[in-house]
């Protein structure tokens, strides 16, 4: 069973068609790097793979449930950190990762373990009484990583996990998301090609609400070869969304 | 439909906890308290009356709730929307009337809190008279109804838009309409041309006529019925309305 399957998905806006067709399929153990330009619809993808968007044509589903007809048993197994890392500034970190836990269903004594295990893994320890408005950008991204986790859900969609984080956080968030991905499904939004390489077992490339390519990244290089040259994952992605978007 | 009470209780918390976590809390306190004395005591007439009753401070309540409520009621789910947080709240496994409830009743119990803190208006008539006690109990079970039913609009307002200053504005004319549609100024325009059903109906629905009914003392159904209904009402297009975003 795929633990993501989303089969045509088509969302329109204003007459503007913001995704137009996207079908993807994740399975267990996958890191998908969703990649394309801004507006290419990724946002509004993974928005209906969660189900906050209804699509106006397509299906979704997350571990066999789909998300519009039995939205709860889907969102149970989701993880998501929403564009942006929203998160109630007003809360400190303890009582809002508290509060996610307890919406979530936990039991005091496995929120509390899953709690400790947040401490530790998305590193939280300095900020854990302050209030999330107080925080800076980096350590606001790692709450929002560590509500998507803290029912240690099958499926992680993470939109943008690394934006706006400085090259240390950007790397201890690619070695988490690493250390977690066995056993779990994950899509990861990015604009950053470097990170795609480096943990994405797949890559889909989306333009113009499309999905343009879909394939391991090294198997996306070796199929762009020219004259016995690997082109840089860059260049690949520039030749296939640049057109397009130009 | 099935509702998990904990997660209503959940949202509860939540949002109680946030009312005080601003100063929104202390200023719409004081406000309140400032408001209702001040206007009971100089535009009241209060103590010139002579009469050891509350009546000169419930007659205002209808007037300061229609602005205090979609103040209370404003952030609900506008900032929700302006903040990105609706995202991740209607992506955990909620249901969206359990998040609606749960919000409504912590706005409606920091009314009550509001309210309890004029209670020493009751104890100084207890020591300067003896005002009748079912008229002020009724009084303030109709004041706490009514403000319900403003706040429910004001939620329900609050949901439509990601600009609280909107939700606000909107909410307060809404409030205002139902305020004024029990006032002579009204009626009289109205029935110069529209049939008398029209106007009855008008009139019954005014939260002005119902409240007044309810400061008499008597807790007439058809009043708090009105409240409530129109507290279930607003509640339930609030529903909608998330639910209709969905698509949007």
């Amino acid at each position: 069973m795929q633990l993501v399957q989303a089969n045509g998905l088509v969302k329109t806006f204003s007459r503007v068609r913001a995704v137009d067709g996207v079908s993807l399929e994740v399975s267990r153990g996958e890191v998908v790097g969703f990649l394309g330009p801004n507006g290419a619809g990724k946002s509004t993808t993974m928005k209906m793979l969660t189900g906050f968007l209804e699509p106006d044509a397509g299906t979704a589903s997350i571990a066999g449930h789909d998300v519009f007809a039995d939205p709860i048993a889907a969102r149970r197994r989701l993880g998501y950190l929403p564009e942006g890392a929203p998160a109630y500034g007003d809360m400190t970190v303890a009582d809002f990762l508290t509060f996610v836990g307890r919406m979530r269903g936990l039991s005091n004594a496995t929120l509390n373990e899953r709690l400790v295990e947040m401490v530790e893994r998305v590193n939280l320890a300095a900020v854990w009484t302050r209030p999330i408005d107080a925080l800076s950008k980096g350590f606001k991204r790692r709450v929002g990583i560590a509500q998507a986790l803290i029912h240690d859900p099958e499926v992680l969609i993470l939109d943008e996990p690394t934006d706006g984080l400085d090259p240390n956080q950007k790397h201890d968030m690619r070695e988490l998301i690493a250390a977690i991905a066995p056993g779990k499904a994950i899509v990861i939004s990015t604009h950053i090609l470097e990170e795609v390489e480096a943990i994405c077992s797949r890559v889909v490339i989306i333009a113009e609400g499309r999905v343009v390519a879909d394939a391991a990244p090294a198997a996306l290089l070796d199929a762009a070869i020219v004259d016995g040259q690997r082109p840089t994952l860059e260049a690949v992605f520039r030749s296939i969304t640049g057109s397009k978007a130009a | 439909m099935k509702t998990s009470f904990r997660t209503i209780a959940l949202v509860f918390g939540r949002e109680f906890r946030a009312y005080f976590a601003t100063p929104l809390a202390a200023v719409f306190l004081l406000v309140f308290l400032a408001l209702s004395a001040g206007l009971a005591f100089f535009a009241g007439g209060f103590f010139e009356r002579g009469q050891a009753d509350l009546g000169p401070f419930f007659a205002w309540h209808p007037w300061i709730f229609l602005i205090l409520m979609p103040a209370i009621g404003m952030r609900l789910w506008a900032d929700e929307r302006r903040s990105g947080v609706i995202e991740l709240l209607m992506t955990l496994p909620v249901r969206a009337h359990e998040v609606v409830i749960g919000k409504f009743l912590a706005g409606w119990a920091f009314t009550a809190v509001a309210l309890v803190l004029t209670m020493s208006f009751w104890l100084v008539t207890l020591y300067l008279g003896s005002p009748d006690n079912g008229i002020v109990l009724a009084s303030y079970i109709g004041s706490f109804l009514m403000a319900g039913a403003f706040l429910a609009i004001s939620a329900c307002i609050s949901a439509m838009t990601k600009n609280q200053v909107i939700a606000f504005i909107l909410a307060a004319i809404v409030s205002f309409l139902l305020v004024m549609s029990g006032t002579n100024l009204v009626l009289a325009a109205l029935r110069g041309w529209a049939p008398a059903f029209v106007v009855d109906l008008v009139q019954s629905l005014s939260f002005i006529t119902n409240f007044d009914r309810l400061t008499r003392g008597v807790l007439e159904a058809p009043a708090v019925i009105l409240f409530l209904s129109t507290i279930v009402l607003a509640l339930w297009i609030n529903v909608q309305v998330i639910d209709a975003k969905k698509a949007a």
